[in-house]
């Protein structure tokens, strides 16, 4: 993988080398988080047998699902020269919310199967409303988004304590094994959170770079005056780009959900940390304008390899996770510096 | 005043030998050499890419040459940082500002060299310096104004007034009248001419040739990173300097003027509209091919008028496009009734300079582009062809627009608010900061936008401009259209009259 890249530099004289560095420089970067996935792979397979079996990959990427779900609209977010620090809380209220209705519908409904289909597309419902809360706060109230979703992410989460009364939340057993199979099932091998994942990433790619309103994330996060007076309409896509995450948050929650089947005070704790690292690892810069949707999800399934890794072996403790991902999102950050 | 005091500080004497300057592979300085004497002023003319600039900032410590020496008072030199460079008396004032927004005015003309009472700040000599700083300058501002609040000739004045309390033997000064009025650029002349009694060597980069001529001693010339000659300023002839300039004859800077069909039904016409605390009750129409020109000094309300009538400020009044009565609430209501808008702040408002060319010419036309799904193939198509048509001179065509030159920024620019096709398009400054090649070809530009339909709106502070390319001038003072001239009543002073009130039978 390095050897190509390095070719250029050594072939041309020493004049052009300026030049070649920095080119290099920038698409060395633009590869970076594939090369970090690939070297973690191999160092995860020297290190503990199990680590390349089918299986265990198989089990990284559907772990990797709800968070990378979550980065793909966090990356749009990002893009846009925004923030979004209340989507932990946002899947643990969500969650919450959706166990509730479902164990009403199971009886108000008398169809346990509608009544959990009902909650699935409630939970993106939800997930759309509380991104289109936070659009409008941002964008017409013109409140900093950092203090918007800061605030939402205290609310969310305590609301969520309120109504499980400081316990769990939990799903009636005939509904919890109606909903199982959503994130338990599997097509040709591979379970559904991972193809849900896939085609989310495909939908938010295609979005990012084929529509006229992907370009307008990119060009507001780039220089939002200079969008403005080529008449884009910087309110309407702030509040778009909101609710897309929040649409986003909706979805992760409906197959994390029929996981554990509960919701608890720490459902989705720190997933705001690893969305956001996802994003940043994956090459998108934090003050808006550049990042990929491609790079977000290598950026998710390399956060997903170290706490794998850390699981299977003994150099780390496990629960310094949160710690490593912290030390990357900083690592990363430094290195981005010179493209800033 | 300070005639007589003879010279106060010791100018700067600085030479150039053999000076190379590479960026890569490219080299933007040949081997420039020639030296400069203390206590006058240089005009440093070339075009944009002539490799003034990097020269100026090699000068000032901001970058080092790739070989060659540069000697100042018969001392080799090599700055490491602009910091060394002011510890040596050069100062850079920059075409870009460099002031901290959030800081007052005081605070950023000590930032770095902040007069210290013990530890603590003494706000009072800062106060008080600034203050002189700034009268010297001619701007009657509190010091304690923060920077954002001022208006862009207001920060240029400022940083000028940074530079003259640092105690420069050398100023180095990049088109500091671009944002000027011609009264606030009188008095900065008249500082230029101070310090130059008071021994200071003045380097003036400039493109407005009529001030090179008013105030250097000397002019140099480069082109192509190349010295290509020098002379006594009284010597040559603006014409002169042109064309050693662009290193051809400038047969004609403006095309010449096309008829108006005067029978045609106006496309823009406002009627009495107000922008609270910048325009009152203003009353204009432009006919489908007519170039209307807006003078007026800086602060008289053009932009902002402008600004309200196209709905990004809050405005009243009756606007008819077409013959239609419209009211239009932003940017993109106006672009979808065929009205566009180019900024004068290009690198603010007008381009995305991290984007690549083809995002930003279609930007403001993307839904044709959708079908749903972008087009690339097209919009590549749309870029050639807009490359072409409007002289876009550029190596490729998957660059930044942040590396093409200042002129074809501004071409990019001006495709890019045309891409919409509008009916009726205002241009705010279009040749800010252009060298005088690209302004020709932006006037003919404009010129054959207009002879094929187009309504044309020229915001414009060079009254040169206005006069050869303007069918008629609305001249604006304090919020007021106080005049609208013809063609046959054209001319400098008569504009500047109505511009500054002093021509009672104006309003």
């Amino acid at each position: 993988m390095t050897q190509p890249d390095a070719d250029p530099a050594t072939l041309t004289p020493g004049s052009r080398r300026i030049q070649n560095e920095s080119s290099l420089l920038s698409r060395l970067s633009s590869f970076g988080p594939l090369i970090g996935l690939v070297a973690l792979c191999i160092a995860g397979t020297l290190l503990n047998g199990d680590f390349a079996q089918p299986d265990n990959l198989i089990n990284i990427l559907t772990r990797t699902a709800f968070i990378g779900i979550i980065a793909i609209g966090m990356c749009f977010v990002i893009i846009l020269g925004g923030i979004d620090l209340s989507v932990g809380s946002m899947a643990a209220l969500i969650a919450g919310c959706v166990i509730m209705f479902i164990n009403w519908a199971g009886s108000a409904f008398g169809s346990p199967l509608l009544a959990v289909v009902a909650g699935a597309a409630l939970a993106v419902v939800l997930g759309a409303i509380f991104g289109l809360l936070h659009g409008l706060l941002i964008a017409k109230g013109r409140i900093e988004p950092f203090i918007v979703t800061l605030g939402a992410l205290g609310i969310y989460r305590a609301y969520l304590t309120y109504f499980a009364d400081g316990g769990a939340l939990t799903l009636g057993n005939d509904l919890a094994d109606i909903y199982a199979p959503v994130y338990y099932g599997s097509l040709v091998g591979i379970p559904y959170p991972v193809w849900i994942f896939l085609a989310v990433a495909l939908v938010g790619a295609l979005i990012l770079n084929k529509t006229p309103y992907g370009r307008y994330v990119q060009a507001i996060g780039s220089n939002e005056a200079v969008a403005r007076y080529a008449a884009v309409e910087v309110d309407r896509v702030k509040i778009l780009t909101y609710m897309l995450l929040g649409i986003c948050v909706g979805i992760a929650t409906l197959i994390y959900v029929p996981r554990l089947g509960s919701a608890s005070p720490t459902t989705g704790l720190l997933w705001e940390l690893e969305a956001i690292a996802a994003v940043i690892v994956g090459g998108a810069a934090l003050k808006g304008g550049s990042g990929t949707v491609i790079g977000t999800v290598v950026g998710a399934i390399l956060l997903s390899v170290i706490s794998n890794i850390l699981n299977l072996t003994s150099i780390i403790s496990v629960y310094l996770n949160a710690a490593v991902q912290g030390f990357v999102i900083i690592i990363v950050a430094f290195l981005q510096r010179g493209r800033r | 005043m300070s005639a007589n005091k003879g010279p106060a500080i010791s100018g700067a004497a600085v030479s150039f030998e053999g000076v190379v300057k590479r960026f890569g592979p490219v080299e933007v300085l040949h081997e420039v050499g020639f030296a400069l004497e203390p206590g006058r002023v240089y005009g440093l003319l070339g075009e944009n890419g002539a490799g003034k600039s990097t020269l100026m900032k090699i000068l000032a410590g901001y970058e080092r040459p790739t070989t060659g020496r540069v000697l100042v008072d018969g001392e080799e030199v090599a700055f490491a940082s602009s910091r060394d460079a002011e510890a040596k008396g050069i100062v850079l004032i920059h075409q870009e500002f460099n002031l901290a927004e959030d800081l007052t005015v005081a605070g950023n003309i000590y930032l770095g060299h902040e007069p210290k009472k013990g530890w603590m700040l003494d706000e009072r000599a800062m106060r008080e310096g600034a203050t002189k700083a700034l009268s010297q300058v001619g701007l009657n501002l509190d010091p304690a104004t923060p920077v954002k609040r001022l208006i862009v000739a207001e920060k240029q004045l400022v940083e000028i007034a940074k530079a003259v309390s640092r105690s420069a033997r050398l100023l180095i000064m990049d088109e500091p009248t671009a944002t000027l009025t011609p009264s606030e650029a009188g008095r900065l002349f008249s500082l230029i001419a101070r310090m130059r009694d008071e021994g200071v060597t003045v380097i003036y980069i400039s493109h407005k040739l009529d001030e090179v001529e008013r105030i250097t001693d000397e002019v140099i010339v480069m082109r192509d990173g190349r010295f290509v000659g020098r002379s006594a300023t009284r010597d040559v002839t603006r014409h002169d300097m042109a064309t050693m300039m662009v290193g051809r004859e400038i047969a004609d800077l403006f095309p010449p003027r096309e008829r108006v069909d005067e029978t045609s039904q106006p496309a823009l016409e406002v009627g009495n509209f107000s922008v609270p605390g910048w325009a009152q009750a203003a009353s204009f129409s432009i006919r489908p091919g007519e170039i209307l020109g807006f003078a007026g000094l800086v602060g008289a309300g053009r932009t902002e008028l402008f600004e309200g009538i196209l709905g990004l400020r809050p405005g009243q009044g009756h606007v008819r496009l077409d013959g239609r009565d419209t009211t239009l609430r932003s940017l993109g209501d106006a672009a979808r009734h065929g009205l566009t808008y180019l900024s004068e702040d290009r690198k603010g408002k007008g381009l995305h300079v991290d984007f690549g060319l083809r995002p930003n010419l279609t930007l403001m036309a993307l839904e044709r582009y959708a079908t749903p799904l972008l087009d690339p193939a097209a919009e590549r198509k749309a870029l050639e062809h807009a490359v072409e048509e409007f002289g876009i001179r550029t190596g490729s065509l998957s660059v930044k627009a942040s590396s093409l030159s200042g002129g074809n920024q501004q071409k990019l620019a001006l495709a890019k608010v045309l891409h919409p096709r509008p009916k009726v398009v205002v241009l705010d400054e279009p040749t800010r900061g252009v060298d005088v090649g690209a302004k020709r070809e932006i006037y003919f530009l404009i010129q054959r936008l207009a002879r094929q339909g187009l309504a044309v709106v020229v915001i414009s502070s060079e009254l040169i401009e206005l006069i050869g390319l303007a069918h008629r001038v609305c001249v604006m003072r304090a919020g007021r259209i106080v005049a609208t001239l013809d063609e046959s009543e054209l001319d400098e002073a008569t504009m500047i009259a109505h511009a500054t009130g002093t021509r009672r039978d104006a309003a």
